[in-house]
């Protein structure tokens, strides 16, 4: 390792870590290494396991369920919950704020930390605390304010607030500037070196890597769930380059199916999209975004979480999600409403969520009553489902997409992550679909299963469907792809041909609206 | 993770038995079927036979039939993740409203029974309104119901009681009629049970061949038979009971009411595309409407069939009563919500039969039935009412929690695999406001 300016002494010291969950590794031996007074930022693609790591040192993982030591200020800890890891100093802020809305700044700050004896709240000390601490992070709102009335930018600010009243020592913050705005997020920044001056060190999770590369001491690169390296940013000149050259830095494998394509004309074809966020009446998840469809192509849509393309395809699928501000969507060649889901199912568009359990499957049901869940007209009579048929479908996708069961009246939850998605892939496929969406189809799945949802893929494209796939991770976009399109902040900021595209071309514009790049 | 298969065709195996009931459906029906022949049994001895004496059960009958009528309603709204506690109140409000329109409009009483159902239509789409297309939870909506449409009862009514006519009291009162030869028992009541096996015999043969045709592995065929001749041979006893009342009694017409509804709710809620879409909306809400399925429609579907059956039950209870009156039909709400969750359905949806909760409703019925032959004080009465709902549910979540779907369910564990409680708890966390991009490991945490 290399030998950084930061003589401090080391505040935490993670000794190959490893976590397992069921069929899938999720952490390799990760070691990590934190010096007081130093910020230090873990880079690496979605579900490359930074926010596993962080869960496994703030105990939301006990101690037990991962194999490795933690090592904090000199001693080997064993974290059983949040509470305890909070009782040693580690605080971690997640992305999605963890604030109740309808209480005031003060009643957030001290919640589950009351000031007061024997369960009676001392007020007025909470209040003066609160003054005094809204004041070290920078803040001038009165503490008696509902969190709700006031902005993200600031909420974050009493997220660290309360970090601060519990004493903390190091801090975790995760995607802390995702939500935020430029100059919320340069504050917050500040704030955070202004914590660092006063001896706060800070573990940072972030894609924004001019952000990364503006406030962090070291850098340590995640990938596929092993610890790849760590850069001091000073002593090793590190610039954005170096950092995505560590993270996307492998070798494509085998793992993608040969394919030859055979790509027809543009069949759809979506024009100026513009989508509101559902709540926020001034932010745009979806700006001005145009893109085409060609028949047997698989077009990608790099973007990494938060930048839009979950919010992209899902306001295109019959407006669920957001607020339709503008825009057209054709399909050969005549202009189509996609207002409800129905008709978008009845224009022969499938959309796979990338959430498969609270948006793709209903975990009560049956492998067969799945499969057939989105188009049950298909076998019905009048409005009455015929249960031969739906057996004999489900059937059929059993041995097709080679979903391992023993039979399809199972439950979905009785299968593991990869089966679960060939149903969720079955259940669309039943629909005839001209266009498929899929959204993040191999998250959370073993590599042997990915291999086949691959191949089921190519296979739809060799049957003359259009498919596109949304992935943050950029082998298997390379890999299955034909064409791809970048989004970054709810633009779509690059096009390229899959001959022409390279991991580093790609996450450069995933990561900065700039079109620098020469396609 | 499931248990290899082991070779299923040799032998009795105590795993078969399963299949007896439910066909490998739900589990929990066939232990609440369990707990009331217990039930039955331990009545029957206890009171010296007086509990499956024809002139009780045919009062049981006349007395739950109602309810019953309320708990498929019930099961539905509850399947689709709500509930509805106005059900007392909109059968008060369509029995006033009925009476009156016989004694006052000179209605005749068929007219006055389809009036019934288009009140209980009314009443039912307003609450749906509300509840499906404005978002006002089922709770408060059927809460506001439950003031507005007593309220609406004794205002209407003048907070009196308003007789009803004979010929409408037959819903109510009224038994099949006596034709034929004279055996010593109503011959309509045992044609309707062999009628009933003949039916019986007939879904079980077709049951195999289709499952034949579709490849499946059919259960052995002597649970075939041991199904056919048991349930045969409880819908005979039971027909000869109803058989050989009391002279002028027989199988009761609220009862053949009850049949009707039970099979046709049955079939709307297991065989059909609006059946299937309650289930999905109450199971996830979120990926069913993903699918092209309208929640709205469907949570309006529910909450307006409700009140129709309320009307429906409503109605019969005044004819029984012979009378229209101010307090009709209170708490009957609670004892509708009680048979649902005893038979089997779950507090967060997506969970739950018709056939489940007409057992969950009997169970009930020969309780208080059996209690009050004892003369056993109401208020005892309520207290032990109370406990079995709550132990009922609270054996059922705690094999849930245990991975067990079932008492059975615990005696041939060495099969069944992991319920799906945990997985359906954490499904149910809905992404709400935030970006659906957000970082939700999909498949890490169990």
């Amino acid at each position: 390792m290399e030998t950084g300016r930061n003589t401090h002494p080391t505040i935490l010291e993670m000794r190959s870590i490893t976590k397992e969950f069921p069929g899938v590794k999720a952490l390799d031996t990760v070691s990590l290494t934190v010096k007081a007074r130093e910020i230090h930022a873990i880079c690496g693609e979605n579900g490359a396991g930074k926010s596993t790591l962080m869960n496994v040192l703030s105990g939301v993982y006990p101690f037990g369920t991962y194999d490795g030591d933690i090592v904090y200020e000199g001693t080997v800890v064993r974290f059983r919950d949040i509470k305890q890891s909070e009782a040693a100093g580690i605080v971690i802020i997640h992305q999605e704020l963890a604030l109740i809305p309808e209480l005031s700044i003060t009643e957030n700050i001290f919640l589950g930390n009351e000031p007061g004896r024997h369960g009676v709240i001392n007020w007025v000390e909470a209040q003066r605390r609160a003054i005094e601490l809204l004041a070290r992070v920078g803040l001038d709102d009165d503490p008696d304010t509902q969190v709700k009335n006031i902005g993200v930018g600031k909420q974050q600010l009493v997220e660290i607030a309360k970090a601060l009243n519990k004493n903390v020592k190091l801090l975790i913050l995760d995607e802390p500037t995702a939500a935020l705005n430029e100059s919320d997020s340069q504050h917050l920044l500040d704030l955070i070196l202004g914590l660092k001056g006063k001896g706060i060190s800070s573990i940072m999770i972030s894609h924004k890597l001019n952000e990364i590369e503006q406030i962090a001491d070291q850098i340590t690169i995640i990938r596929d769930g092993k610890s790849i390296e760590t850069l001091d940013v000073k002593a090793d000149g590190v610039d954005e380059d170096r950092i995505i050259r560590g993270m996307v830095g492998r070798t494509l494998g085998n793992r993608f199916p040969e394919h030859t394509a055979t790509i027809g004309e543009v069949f759809f074809e979506v024009r100026n999209w513009t989508v509101q966020h559902p709540l926020t009446t001034e932010r745009l998840v979806v700006k001005n975004s145009s893109f085409t469809v060609r028949r047997g192509e698989v077009v990608g849509l790099a973007g990494l979480m938060g930048a839009g393309r979950t919010e992209l395809a899902m306001s295109i699928f019959g407006r669920s999600y957001g607020k339709f501000i503008s825009g057209q969507v054709f399909k050969d060649g005549e202009e189509i409403k996609l207002r409800t889901v129905a008709e978008a199912i009845g224009h022969g568009i499938a959309y796979v969520s990338e959430d498969r359990k609270s948006l793709g499957l209903n975990l009560l049901d049956t492998i067969k009553r799945s499969v057939v869940s989105a188009k049950l007209s298909k076998i019905s009579r009048g409005s009455v489902v015929n249960d031969t048929a739906e057996a004999q479908v489900s059937e059929e996708y059993r041995k097709s997409l080679r979903i391992k069961t023993p039979t399809v009246e199972e439950g979905v939850t009785k299968l593991s992550g990869g089966n679960q998605q060939k149903v969720v892939l079955a259940k669309w496929m039943f629909t005839d679909p001209d266009l498929l969406i899929l959204d993040e189809p191999t998250r959370g799945i073993d590599v042997g299963a990915k291999a086949e949802i691959y191949q089921i893929i190519r296979d739809l494209a060799a049957q003359g469907k259009g498919i596109i796939m949304i992935s943050s991770e950029l082998p298997e976009l390379l890999g299955v792809s034909d064409r791809i399109y970048t989004i970054f902040e709810g633009k779509i900021t690059n096009e390229l041909l899959v001959a022409q595209a390279d991991p580093e071309t790609l996450m450069r514009s995933m990561t900065s609206s700039s079109q620098k790049v020469v396609a | 993770m499931s248990a290899p298969e082991t070779d299923r065709s040799s032998g009795f195996q105590i795993r078969d038995l399963k299949k007896l009931f439910g066909g490998g459906g739900s589990l929990k029906q066939f232990g609440i079927l369990g707990a009331l022949v217990v039930i039955i049994i331990i009545f029957q001895v206890w009171t010296g036979g007086k509990t499956l004496q024809p002139g009780n059960i045919i009062n049981i009958v006349q007395q739950y039939s109602y309810i019953l009528i309320l708990a498929i309603g019930m099961v539905m709204v509850i399947i689709a993740g709500h509930i509805d506690l106005s059900v007392g109140s909109v059968a008060a409000f369509t029995g006033i409203i009925v009476a009156l329109a016989m004694k006052d409009w000179n209605f005749p009483w068929w007219a006055a029974i389809i009036l019934g159902l288009v009140v209980g239509g009314l009443i039912g789409a307003w609450q749906g309104f509300w509840v499906a297309y404005v978002g006002v939870p089922a709770f408060i909506v059927t809460l506001a119901g439950m003031l507005i449409w007593r309220g609406g009862n004794q205002f209407i009514g003048d907070s009196a009681t308003v007789p009803v006519d004979t010929g409408f009291q037959v819903i109510g009162k009224g038994y099949l009629p006596e034709f034929g030869p004279n055996f010593g028992v109503n011959n309509a009541t045992m044609l309707l049970g062999i009628f009933v096996v003949l039916v019986l015999i007939g879904l079980e043969m077709r049951g195999r061949r289709t499952r034949k045709v579709m490849g499946a592995s059919a259960a052995p065929v002597w649970i075939s038979v041991l199904r056919v001749v048991i349930l045969g041979g409880v819908v005979l006893v039971a027909a000869y009971l109803f058989a050989t009342g009391r002279v002028g009694t027989s199988f009761p017409v609220s009862g053949i009411i009850l049949a009707v509804l039970v099979v046709a709710y049955s079939f709307l809620t297991n065989k059909t595309t609006i059946g299937r879409h309650i289930y999905a909306v109450g199971g996830n809400k979120h990926a069913a409407e993903l699918s092209g399925v309208n929640s709205k429609r469907v949570n309006f579907f529910v909450m307006m069939n409700m009140s129709v059956l309320a009307a429906l039950a409503g109605m019969i209870f005044v004819a029984r009563s012979q009378a229209s009156g101010p307090f009709d039909g209170t708490g009957w709400e609670l004892d509708a919500i009680a048979a649902v969750f005893i038979g089997g359905a779950a507090v967060s949806g997506g969970i739950g039969t018709v056939a489940g909760s007409i057992i969950g409703g009997l169970v009930m019925a020969v309780l208080s039935n059996g209690l009050a032959l004892k003369g056993i004080q109401s208020d005892l009465v309520q207290i032990i009412k109370g406990l079995v709902l709550l132990i009922a549910v609270g054996v059922d979540v705690f094999n849930k929690s245990q991975g067990r779907p079932s008492i059975i369910g615990l005696m041939t564990r060495n099969r069944s695999g992991q319920g799906p409680t945990d997985d359906a708890i954490s499904a149910q966390v809905t992404p709400g406001g935030g970006t659906p991009d957000t970082a939700v490991p999909a498949d890490l945490p169990r």
